[in-house]
């Protein structure tokens, strides 16, 4: 069963002038499927305004649907009563670390959630440490979050989420705003909690790099799911990604180039190291071919 | 004509709990014309860096000459400074203000003591120059998308026109195609109005695409200066300071380490499939169907 | 310059201090500044001197690091001071122009500088030793009687433990517009008063939209994690009094007692 179901989903919004009459509307979700299984980790990529963000706040229903369904967890995100069931299971990651993080010392802050939803304090506090050893972040437990660098604070915040015990994590570009290791340390953060205690992760990204390792890709265009496979499918087509203003990892669009000038490399590379081995197959054919040719 | 830094020191808040050697001995010549890329970790020292080219930092200690000029001489006219060496901030369109993008843009060259039909000069080659579309002019800068706002914060530098351009990650946050057109602009400004770029970036593929020289720092120091294929050729100095080389670079390395004959001082990915390509040919069964 | 303001800045260490319960620090607080305007006399000065000898000393913190915090007051002392120490009436001890400087003066001025610095430096220790968030815990709970006359005492904590974490950030941000305004030309030093308010503008919008997208931002964040108002809360470090607590009030309200006596005798 899905934990995660989208039908058609719509979501549209009135654009006001100044004076706040309505000027037209904007359609941000344009019938939206989508199928998340529990414990996929599912990258969800598209340019700035594709409606990724948009998708995201459903999913967690800060937005509600203006037409379609969703079912978060086996619940209608449309029934007014499962609200707070949902927001705790499905918990959401945000762009900007320093507008996320509430308190103003680290395992305070991670204790917010909990708080929220009436954990006992002695319960509060095994979660806390749990939460936090699980990004790596427990020996800053006591330090203010204005001291950490940008990737501590995404795991922090990670930790605020994982301290509620969610059964997935939704994170919205939670590495725009970090330098490489930061983004290096949040996505391996993310992995490890979907690997060892089967979180389902929705990683939404324009970063390609980072949805080479996930289970399933959905690609976002004006509001629509575009396409959606494996990241071997999905980064594969070179031409259709760039015309929604994408691209693919460097890696596969080397492949991509090579194949195109007419070296025999197989479809579906993504990694140095996959190309690498092509490419060394390949040189190592011809090799034999070649001394074959001279004899 | 060029900037000339002689051994620049930078010391944060000076004999408190908090005091930082954030530049250190910092000596460089920066040539006109030039397009080069700033790498460096968090915190290497790289903003405190940049923040000292236009004169909004002043070295604690060392000189720094533009064109010839001491710029901390005494009458030495700083603003003026500010208008010759553009700096854009990271993020820069948080620092619009104005009720529409063209007054906005219009700004800079006003505080320059311009008037104002030559700051509108200046404004309309700017928005051009950075490549936004005319119908946004006269809206709200804060109703246009994030890629469309920085397009209209580096106009603001630009309309200074500036001789020199810093620009402090100027790709941050933006999707793969908008990161392109920004830094496709900032070419064409190199190559067209023959400005000098100082460009910051965490990404190693983007330096290797676009600059003719690079400078890493670590730890408020240039730890590296040279042409692109001389610095990815120390992949592994750049490892151990929390850098690396394009994808591209370990590619190469790893095919000639396993018997294929390519160039490993490749760094871009043209270059890395020129020097494949020519490795296969070289092999004598490419292209396929020829022999 | 901003960054030297001690006061609101937490200093973390494990002292016992540190480890009361807010509601003991905010009633100690509150005695002290109280005794500061009623001690009389050398007895009164030693024992407002020792109380925060004591308590300075108790908290572990370096006095050096708490004296900064006076720095930032410096302006106010200085015109407390020359206010006093000039326009105090009495027998004229020096008199120059048509200033003149009595015994009564200097006097008062010596008071009224020592009391505003104890006074700082006595409510610095409270949020030297408090974390923003046990601060707001603790008025939270001892202002929780005004909840009855419809007093939002759990919002109000909120906002001023929120504000207090966004602070630093504020002034970091007001720091990078000013550059990249002054990196456009800006100018925000010279010209007259009306000049200078008008080159604010450009630092002033940007940072109002600023605070209010993180305001947006962080309103969605909490929401997203399930807060809805202080019903049905509990707290990681709910407030509970401890023996320690007890000694410490005992302390606290002998102090007063003392410093009353005092004023009563003499």
């Amino acid at each position: 069963m899905n934990f995660i179901e989208a039908r058609k989903l719509v979501h549209e919004y009135f654009r006001r002038d100044e004076e706040g009459n309505v000027e037209g509307i904007t359609t941000a979700l344009d019938g939206v499927d989508l199928d998340i299984e529990p414990g996929e980790f599912v990258a969800v990529l598209g340019h700035n305004g594709s409606g990724k963000s948009t998708l995201a706040k459903h999913l967690n229903v800060l937005l509600r649907a203006s037409g379609g369904t969703l079912w978060v967890g086996g619940k209608d995100t449309l029934d007014e009563n499962y609200l707070w069931d949902i927001r705790q299971e499905t918990g959401m990651v945000f762009q900007n670390p320093d507008n996320q993080i509430i308190a103003s010392v680290v395992e305070e802050d991670v204790a917010f959630g909990p708080e929220n939803i009436g954990v006992p304090t002695d319960e509060i506090w095994k979660r806390v440490e749990r939460s936090l050893s699980s990004v790596g972040m427990l020996k800053y437990r006591e330090h203010s979050p204005n001291k950490l660098s940008g990737g501590q604070k995404q795991r922090v915040a990670i930790a605020g989420v994982m301290a509620m015990e969610p059964k997935c994590i939704v994170l919205d570009e939670p590495t725009a705003m970090l330098d490489p290791s930061g983004r290096k340390e949040v996505l391996e953060a993310v992995e490890a909690l979907n690997r060892e205690k089967g979180v389902t992760a929705i990683w939404i990204t324009h970063y390609m790099e980072e949805a080479i390792h996930a289970d399933k890709i959905y690609v976002m265009d004006h509001g629509r799911a575009v396409m959606k496979g494996t990241p071997r499918e999905i980064f594969s087509q070179v031409e259709k990604l760039e015309s929604y203003r994408l691209e693919v990892p460097q890696m596969a669009l080397l492949a991509y180039r090579l194949k195109k000038a007419g070296l025999d490399i197989p479809a579906g590379i993504l990694t140095k190291q996959e190309l690498e081995e092509a490419l060394c197959r390949l040189y190592g054919e011809i090799g034999e071919k070649h001394v074959d040719d001279i004899r | 004509m060029s900037m000339i830094l002689d051994k620049v020191n930078y010391i944060y808040s000076p004999q408190t709990a908090y005091e930082k050697h954030a530049l250190k001995n910092i000596s460089l010549k920066i040539e006109d014309g030039e397009f080069i890329g700033l790498i460096g970790h968090t915190g290497s020292g790289k903003s405190t860096l940049i923040q000292h080219l236009n004169g909004l930092l002043q070295a604690t200690s060392g000189g720094i000459y533009y064109n010839g000029r001491d710029i901390y001489e005494e009458d030495y006219n700083r603003k003026e400074l500010r208008g010759k060496v553009g700096l854009v901030f990271q993020y820069p369109e948080h620092q619009l203000f104005e009720s529409t993008v063209f007054a906005d843009v219009c700004f800079g060259p006003k505080n320059l003591g311009l008037s104002r039909k030559d700051a509108e000069l200046r404004a309309f080659s700017a928005l051009r120059s950075a490549g936004l579309s005319e119908e946004y002019w006269y809206q709200p800068p804060f109703q246009l998308s994030g890629g469309q706002k920085r397009r209209v914060a580096i106009a603001g530098v630009l309309a200074m026109k500036p001789e020199m351009l810093i620009l402090d990650e100027p790709t941050a946050g933006l999707d793969p195609k908008g990161r392109d057109e920004i830094l496709g602009q900032v070419k064409a400004m190199h190559q067209e109005l023959g400005m000098t770029i100082l460009l910051v970036s965490h990404s190693m593929e983007d330096v290797a695409n676009y600059v003719g020289r690079i400078l890493v720092m670590d730890q408020g120091s240039i730890l590296m200066d040279g042409a692109p294929k001389e610095i990815f050729k120390r992949y592994r100095e750049l490892e151990a300071v929390g850098l690396a080389a394009p994808q591209a670079t370990y590619l190469m390395h790893g095919l000639k380490e396993k018997g294929v004959p390519v160039d490993t001082g490749a760094t871009t990915l043209e270059e890395a499939k020129e020097s494949i390509l020519q490795a296969f040919i070289e092999a004598g069964k490419f292209p396929p169907h020829t022999s | 310059m901003i960054r030297d303001i001690t006061i609101g800045q937490y200093y973390p260490s494990n002292s016992i201090v540190h480890k009361l319960d807010p509601r003991v620090k905010l009633m100690g607080v509150l005695l002290y500044v109280l005794s500061l305007f009623l001690f009389r006399g050398p007895a009164g000065f030693a024992a407002v001197t020792l109380g925060l000898a004591a308590m300075v000393r108790l908290s572990k913190i370096p006095f050096r690091y708490m004296v900064r915090g006076l720095k930032a007051i410096a302006v106010i002392l200085a015109v407390t001071g020359a206010f006093n120490l000039l326009l105090t009436p009495g027998e004229p001890l020096v008199s120059f122009w048509k200033l003149k400087i009595t015994e009564e003066g200097l006097k008062s001025a010596g008071f009224m500088m020592v009391r505003l610095s104890y006074l700082v430096l006595g409510s610095s220790v409270l949020t030297l030793t408090t974390t923003p968030n046990q601060l707001t815990d603790g008025m939270e709970k001892s202002l929780r009687p005004l909840n009855k006359i419809g007093v939002p005492v759990h919002e109000v904590s909120m906002i001023m433990s929120i504000a207090l974490r966004f602070i630093p950030i504020l002034i970091e941000e007001t720091d990078k517009i000013m550059k990249a305004q002054l990196a456009r030309g800006a100018d925000f030093e010279s010209g007259n008063l009306v000049k200078r308010a008008k080159a604010m503008v450009p630092l002033l919008v940007p940072l109002f939209i600023s605070a209010f997208r993180r305001a947006n931002d962080l309103a969605m964040a909490m929401e997203a994690r399930c807060y809805n108002g202080g019903d049905g809360r509990t707290k990681m470090k709910p407030l509970k009094y401890k023996g320690r607590d007890g000694v410490a009030y005992f302390i606290i309200f002998g102090y007063f007692a003392g410093i009353i006596m005092l004023r009563v005798r003499l």
